[in-house]
Parts: structure tokens; C-alpha cells; sequence
């Protein structure tokens, strides 16, 4: 997902009776569905699984701008531009959101660039993906914000609440985002022969990777296990892949495409669709930082910050002068 | 090198006649930056007719832990509800 195999230090899960008082207490607040605030106490462990989670979910939000900006110049209309800058736009402010969020933690802004771009904290796997051409921008509002749905849906009913009520702003944005993917999608199949092919190239690079968001199976997994005892992550991640499958697959069939997975099936039985394991060594190799546009990702972000640098520093040297003059002006009175 | 602009709490009146809620925070170097800063973040979609902008640092906050002490004594006077009271059914809506 936007923030895939996160660590939670637990080595396993503890019973309450094991707990100390104020963990019990902790424990127990979240089992009865109350929301943690930040200035509360929190185990240590919490404190940090939620600041590599948040703030690896802000780094995606960020770093997810940069494959669909690449085809904000190249829009073929001035709506789609408009529509598309307006979509990028949000993903800036559900990055904003999310860094908030987590600094509420005790982690600053700036720790946390740092991280992103000393290349330590990571981001979603899926946008080490090039956007070749217009068709995967709505293969990506389609299918990569459809999963990101996927994953965000529960999370606002999440046990931290700085990160719930982020999560609630931005679903509420998201959809946008999925119809203009799918609209962009639906009228090119309608078009020639040739941007018919587009879009089914375009599904054929995206599926897997798709499916590989929502990261590999975590049911023996104990950061999983640990995730969903302190209500930070509410599925598994094979419910939610099955659920994204079930939910895309007779989309797909409406646009006229073919999955590219010769496994997929309906099961009648499940009432879902049986379909193929992702590449797992592919998404490995992604994550640790071997993927198409890693290098090109991360540069771009190293860039944008150090160009920008002058830019803050003359704000706020702006803002520092400002405020000293009206304190003279105030002392003089 | 540059030093991390100071973070301000935002909070938007939605509606006319209605109160100014928190909606979240953001960083920005001055004040006017922070109502630009907050009208990109946060009213994006007509969220609001008016922002307010703090900065965080000058806002006082109860302590949590606290909070048994501080509430208590509101707690403990449940006759300041008007279901505290009795109302025979005949005498009508009051
Ligand atoms: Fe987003
Ligand atoms: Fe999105």
C-alpha cells in the first residue's frame, strides 16, 4: 500500500495480563474504539510503528506526484490539464495532511525530508513505474488510487487521531481522482484501434504492480498482527487485494480490456475471483531501490528541496525583518 | 542552510453563522504565508468562508493527564441537565 510492510518491533503480541497498568489501560482504550490523541501516553513501540507508517504514507503522496506530473505539459486537452493539475494538486496537499500528522508524533518536518531523501524511508513501490504514455495516467487514477481506496476506507476508523482525520479528508478527495482515471480510460477506448491498444498496453504494465501495492500476504506476519491489535491496520493484506480484484476486474471487462493474468477465474464458490501471484522478487527489488525510476524518483525530490532552498531561506528572512520592524515600531510607540 | 519554518494551526469557518473549527496544521514562514499556505491545503473544495491562523507554539493546552481534575467538578453536578428533573407527563412539554 501507500505504506507497505511497515515494522512494529514486536517480537510477538502481548496478552493484556502481561501488559504493565498504563499499557492495560492503553490497550484497552483502543479495544473499545477510542481515539489516541497526541499529547496521551502511548507505548514507545506505538509511537514509532505510526511515524514509519505515516510518514512513509506522506512520502508516497509526495513522491506519487512526480509520474503524473510528467504528463502535465503533454495533456491532450486544457481540460484534462486543468483536471490533472487539480489532481496532482491534492496529492501535495494529502502529503501535507499526512506530514502533520505524524509530526504530532514528535518527529519534525524536516527529519523527515531528510529521511526521504537520504533514501532511508521508503515510499510505495508503485511509483518506480514510468508513465510512458497518456493512458497510464488513467491507468494510474484508476487502478493505483482504486487500491489506494482500498487501504484508506478503514484507516479513517484508525486508533490515532491525527491520522483518522487526515484519512477522512482525503478519502473524501480520492474519488475524484479514480473517475478521472477510469474517464480518461473509457473515452480512449472509444477512440481509434491504436488508442485502444494504449490503454490495454497501459493495464498490461499496471495490473501486477497494482496488485503488488497492497504488498505480499501478511497473515503470518507479526508487525501485521501487532498493526491490527493496536487498530492502525484493520485487513489483511490478501482481504484487500481480493476485494481491489473483485472490484476491477468487471471494470476492466466494461473498458474492453484483458487482465493480463491467465490464472484470473471467477469462483463461484468464494464469490470472488481466483487470479495469479504477483512477482514477489520484482517487488523486492523495487523496494530496496532497484526499480525502473527509483534513482530518477528520489533525484528529482533531492533536487526540487535543494533548489528550492534559496526560496524558503529568502521567506523567512523576509518574515524575520517584517517582525523586527514591527517590533521596533511597537517600542518607539 | 535553511531552518524549518515555523508550523501554525489552521481553522476554517465553513459556513456563515457557523464557528471556526480546527482542520489541521501547516508550516509557513509568516502569517500572511500561512493564510495562503492554508487556503491551498485546506479549502481546496469550498470548505471555507474564513481562515484563522496561530501559530502553534502560542497555543495553551490542558494536559491529559490532568483531565480528571479538570472535568471533575462538572462532572459530579448532574442536575445542571434538564433530565436531572422529574416532569409529570400531564404538565406537558417543558
Ligand atoms: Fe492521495
Ligand atoms: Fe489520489
Amino acid at each position: 500500500m501507500y505504506a507497505q510492510m511497515v515494522k512494529t518491533d514486536a517480537a510477538r503480541i502481548k496478552g493484556l495480563d502481561e501488559m504493565d497498568p498504563q499499557e492495560r489501560v492503553f490497550q484497552q482504550r483502543i479495544d473499545t474504539g477510542q481515539k489516541i490523541e497526541p499529547k496521551e501516553w502511548m507505548p514507545e513501540a506505538y509511537r514509532k510503528t505510526l511515524i514509519r507508517q505515516i510518514s512513509q504514507h506522506a512520502h508516497s503522496e509526495i513522491v506519487g506526484q512526480l509520474p503524473e506530473g510528467n504528463w502535465i505539459t503533454r495533456a491532450p486537452t486544457l481540460e484534462r490539464k486543468a483536471i490533472l493539475l487539480a489532481k496532482v494538486q491534492d496529492e501535495a496537499g494529502h502529503g501535507l495532511y499526512l506530514y502533520c500528522a505524524a509530526e504530532t508524533l514528535g518527529i519534525s518536518r524536516d527529519q523527515m525530508y531528510e529521511q526521504l531523501h537520504s533514501g532511508k524511508a521508503k515510499y510505495s513501490s508503485i511509483f518506480n513505474y514510468p508513465t510512458l504514455s497518456w493512458a497510464d495516467i488513467g491507468a494510474i487514477g484508476w487502478l493505483v488510487d482504486g487500491a489506494a481506496i482500498m487501504n484508506q476506507v478503514p484507516l479513517q476508523r484508525c486508533s490515532y487521531g491525527p491520522y483518522a482525520r487526515a484519512m477522512v479528508r482525503i478519502c473524501k478527495e480520492e474519488s475524484f481522482h479514480q473517475r478521472q482515471g477510469f474517464d480518461i480510460l473509457a473515452k480512449m477506448v472509444r477512440g481509434t484501434p491504436a488508442q485502444k491498444e494504449m490503454v490495454q498496453d497501459a493495464l498490461d504494465r499496471w495490473w501486477w504492480p497494482s496488485l503488488m501495492m497492497f504488498g505480499p500476504s501478511d497473515d503470518a506476519s507479526v508487525h501485521s498482527a501487532q498493526s491490527m491489535a493496536w487498530k492502525i491496520k484493520q485487513n489483511s493484506n490478501d482481504e484487500l487485494r481480493q476485494k481491489f480484484v473483485d472490484q476491477t476486474v468487471p471494470q476492466a471487462e466494461y473498458l474492453g480490456l484483458t487482465v493480463p493474468d491467465p490464472d484470473l477465474k471467477w469462483n463461484e464458490e468464494k464469490g470472488g475471483y481466483d487470479f495469479g501471484e504477483p512477482d514477489w522478487s520484482e517487488f523486492f527489488e523495487v523496494i530496496a531501490g532497484n526499480g525502473p525510476c527509483n534513482a530518477e524518483r528520489l533525484g528529482a525530490r533531492r533536487k526540487a528541496w535543494g533548489d528550492g532552498t534559496w526560496f524558503r531561506d529568502g521567506l523567512t528572512a523576509h518574515a524575520e525583518k517584517v517582525a523586527a520592524r514591527r517590533a521596533k515600531s511597537v517600542a518607539a510607540e | 542552510m535553511s531552518s524549518e519554518w515555523p508550523l501554525w494551526e489552521v481553522f476554517i469557518r465553513g459556513q456563515h453563522g457557523l464557528n471556526h473549527r480546527h482542520v489541521g496544521s501547516l508550516h509557513a514562514p509568516d502569517a500572511e504565508m500561512a493564510i495562503n499556505n492554508a487556503r491551498d491545503v485546506y479549502t481546496r473544495r469550498n470548505e471555507g468562508v474564513s481562515i484563522w491562523v496561530v501559530r502553534s507554539s502560542d497555543i495553551v493546552a490542558s494536559a491529559p493527564s490532568e483531565k480528571g481534575p479538570l472535568f471533575e467538578p462538572s462532572n459530579s453536578k448532574v442536575y445542571r441537565h434538564p433530565t436531572f428533573f422529574d416532569i409529570p407527563d400531564e404538565v406537558g412539554h417543558m
